[in-house]
C-alpha cells in the first residue's frame, strides 16, 4: 500500500517537476509571471482527448504534433502579446505587474474558449490503463509511461541547457539580462525562445497528465498554481530544484490524500508553500540575491 | 462645500429604492456592492501595486458567516463576527507574504480563494453533511441596498482619511520605492498588513451583507474567481490612483457585463477577458489617468 502510494507520488510529482520546468524557463528567462500557463496544459490535454476520442490515434502521436504548435502560439503571444509591455515597462516590478494583468486576462479568453467547445464536464480517456507489476506493488502501465516520458523530456532540456551554446545563451539570460547583451547574446530572442520552450513543455505535461488524470476545462488555474509553488519551491530558475520541489508536492499530495483525506490536498501544498516562504524564501535551492 | 454636495449626492442615492422597480434595484445593488469591492480593492492595492487577486476569499467568508449565523444571532452581530474572521485570515495572510516580494502575494492570493473554497466544502462534506446552505432573513433588497451604500460612504471616509493620514504618506513612499521608505524609517510590513486587512474588512462586510439576496449558497457561488477578476477590471478601468478613481470603472463596466450576461451567456468569460487585456494595454492608468492627461494637455 505505502509503495503503491508513493509509486504514484513520483509520478505526480515529475509530472509537477515538468510542468515547474517550463514555468521557471518564461519566468526566470523571460521575466513574464505568466497566470495563464495551466490553461495551456489543459489545452494540450483536450487536443490528446480529440486525438484519441474523435481520430482515434494514439496520445503519444499527439506528443509529437502537441508541443510544436503549442511552440508557435506561444512565440506568437510573446511576440505580439507581451513585447509591447516589455518595451513600456520601466522597472522589472512594472513588468511584472503588467504581464500579470494581461495574463490574467489571457487566461480568461482561453478558459472562455475551451467552456464554449467543451463545456464543463470532467473529460478523461482509457489509454494503456492495464496494471502492471512493479517491485511487488501494482502500477498503471499510462502511468508509468507518462513518468518515463516526463523524465526523457525534463533530461533532453537539461542537456540542452547545459550543453548548447543556445542553452548557455537562455542561461546567461536569466543570470543578468543586462551583462548577457554585453556578450554579444541576443536578449530578445532568447527570451522569446525561451517562453516559447515553456509553452512547449508545458503543452507536453498536458499530454501527458490527459493520459491518467481527468480533467476539465477549469482546472487550469490549479496547475498555474501548483507550478507556481513548485517554481518558488525549488527556487526561481532552478531546474534541480523544480524536480526536488516537484516531488516533495507530488508525494505529499498523495500521502495526505490517501491516508488523511483527498478533500485537504489543497491545504497541505498550501501548508508546505507557507512553510517554505517562511523559512526559506529564496526556495530550496535558490540563491539569496532576490 | 464639497461635503454639502456630497451629502446631497449620498441623500439622492438613497431615494434610488423609491424611484426604480425590482430589475432596477438589482442593478443599482450590484452597481454599489461593486463600489465597495473596487474601492475597498485599490485602498491597498493603489498605493502599494501589490495586485492582490483575492477579493473572493474574503467576499465568501462573509457571504459564509451570514449563512451560518444569520438565523441564531442579531445582524449586528453577525456583521462582527464577519470581520473578526477577515482580520484573523487577513492578519495571518498579510504577515507571512507582505514581508517579501509582490510576486508570493499574488500567487498566494491566486490560490487563497480556492484553498477557502476547498477547506469550506471539506467542512461541509464532512461535518454537517450538506453541501449547500439556505440563508432565510426578513432583511429586503432595499434594506440591502442601504446598507451597501452606507459601507461604501464609509470606504470612501476611510480612503479620505488615510490620504491625509501618516499611514497614507508612507504607504505612498512604500509605493514609490520601499528600500527608500524603509531607509526613512517607515515600518513597510506593517503598514501594508494595516492597509490589507483593512481593505479585505470591507470586502467581507459586502459578502456578510450580499449574502441574503441569494438565498441559497454553496461555496461555488460564494467563491465564485470571477468576482474577484470583476473587481480587479473595474478597479483597472477606473484608475486606482484616485479615491474616486475605480467608481468610474465600476458603472460602465457592471452595465456593459449585465447586458454581455444577458445577450452572450457562453462566451461571457471570453468577452470579459478581452476587455480586460485591451483595458491592460490601451488605458493602463485609468479612465482618471486619461482624462488627467486629456485636460491638462491645452492649459
Amino acid at each position: 500500500m505505502l509503495l503503491e502510494v508513493t509509486l504514484s507520488g513520483v509520478t505526480l510529482g515529475g509530472m509537477y517537476a515538468l510542468v515547474a520546468m517550463g514555468l521557471t524557463l518564461q519566468y526566470g528567462v523571460a521575466r513574464i509571471m505568466n497566470l495563464s500557463y495551466g490553461e495551456l496544459l489543459i489545452a494540450a490535454a483536450f487536443a490528446a482527448f480529440w486525438f484519441y476520442s474523435g481520430l482515434s490515434l494514439s496520445p503519444l502521436l499527439g506528443l509529437i504534433v502537441v508541443p510544436p504548435l503549442a511552440f508557435a502560439a506561444s512565440y506568437a503571444i510573446y511576440r505580439y502579446l507581451l513585447q509591447p509591455l516589455v518595451r513600456r515597462a520601466k522597472t522589472r516590478d512594472q513588468l511584472e505587474v503588467d504581464s500579470i494583468l494581461a495574463t490574467f486576462g489571457l487566461l480568461f479568453v482561453i478558459q472562455g474558449v475551451m467552456l464554449a467547445l467543451f463545456g464543463g464536464a470532467y473529460y478523461s480517456y482509457s489509454f494503456l490503463s492495464v496494471p502492471l507489476q512493479f517491485a511487488g506493488a501494482i502500477v498503471a502501465a499510462n502511468r508509468l509511461l507518462a513518468l518515463v516520458l516526463a523524465v526523457v523530456i525534463g533530461l533532453g532540456l537539461f542537456l540542452g541547457l547545459t550543453r548548447t551554446r543556445l542553452g548557455t545563451a537562455v542561461r546567461a539570460v536569466a543570470v543578468d539580462p543586462v551583462a548577457a547583451q554585453l556578450v554579444a547574446i541576443d536578449v530578445r530572442t532568447a527570451s522569446a525562445l525561451a517562453f516559447a520552450l515553456g509553452g512547449a513543455l508545458v503543452a507536453a505535461s498536458g499530454v501527458l497528465v490527459s493520459m491518467f488524470l481527468t480533467f476539465n476545462a477549469n482546472l487550469g488555474v490549479v496547475f498555474t498554481l501548483k507550478a507556481l509553488i513548485v517554481v518558488i519551491m525549488g527556487g526561481v530558475g532552478n531546474l534541480l530544484g523544480a524536480l526536488i520541489a516537484g516531488l516533495i508536492l507530488g508525494l505529499t499530495e498523495n500521502y495526505v490524500a490517501t491516508f488523511i483525506d483527498p478533500g485537504l490536498t489543497l491545504a497541505a501544498t498550501y501548508a508546505i508553500f507557507l512553510i517554505v516562504l517562511l523559512v526559506r524564501p529564496q526556495g530550496l535551492l535558490g540563491r539569496a540575491d532576490r | 462645500m464639497s461635503a454639502v454636495v456630497a451629502g446631497l449626492g449620498v441623500a439622492a442615492l438613497a431615494c434610488v429604492p423609491l424611484l426604480l422597480g425590482d430589475y432596477g434595484l438589482s442593478l443599482a445593488i450590484n452597481i454599489v456592492s461593486y463600489t465597495v469591492l473596487a474601492t475597498a480593492w485599490s485602498l491597498f492595492s493603489g498605493p502599494t501595486r501589490y495586485v492582490s487577486l483575492a477579493t473572493v476569499a474574503f467576499f465568501g467568508i462573509g457571504a459564509y458567516t451570514t449563512a451560518v449565523f444569520a438565523e441564531t444571532l442579531a445582524w449586528p452581530l453577525v456583521l462582527l463576527i464577519a470581520a473578526a474572521i477577515s482580520i484573523s485570515v487577513a492578519g495571518i495572510v498579510g504577515l507571512s507574504t507582505l514581508r517579501l516580494s509582490g510576486v508570493y502575494f499574488v500567487i498566494f492570493t491566486l490560490g487563497l480563494a480556492e484553498l477557502v473554497r476547498q477547506l469550506v466544502t471539506w467542512y461541509e462534506v464532512n461535518k454537517t453533511r450538506t453541501l449547500g446552505r439556505y440563508v432565510f432573513t426578513d432583511i429586503t433588497a432595499a434594506q440591502i441596498y442601504w446598507q451597501l451604500l452606507a459601507l461604501a460612504v464609509l470606504v470612501f471616509a476611510v480612503g479620505f482619511l488615510i490620504g491625509r493620514s501618516r499611514l497614507g504618506l508612507a504607504l505612498r513612499a512604500i509605493g514609490d520605492d520601499e528600500t527608500v521608505a524603509r531607509h526613512s524609517g517607515i515600518d513597510a510590513t506593517r503598514a501594508k498588513v494595516a492597509l490589507f486587512v483593512l481593505s479585505t474588512v470591507f470586502m467581507t462586510l459586502t459578502g456578510a451583507i450580499m449574502a441574503p439576496r441569494w438565498t441559497y449558497i454553496d461555496p461555488a457561488i460564494a467563491f465564485n474567481p470571477v468576482i474577484s477578476f470583476t473587481v480587479l477590471i473595474m478597479a483597472l478601468l477606473g484608475g486606482v490612483h484616485r479615491l474616486y478613481g475605480p467608481v468610474m470603472g465600476v458603472v460602465p463596466l457592471a452595465l456593459l457585463f449585465e447586458f454581455l450576461l444577458a445577450r452572450f451567456p457562453n462566451h461571457f468569460s471570453i468577452m470579459v477577458g478581452v476587455v480586460f487585456i485591451l483595458v491592460v494595454y490601451a488605458i493602463p492608468r485609468g479612465i482618471v489617468g486619461l482624462v488627467e492627461r486629456t485636460v491638462r494637455w491645452p492649459a
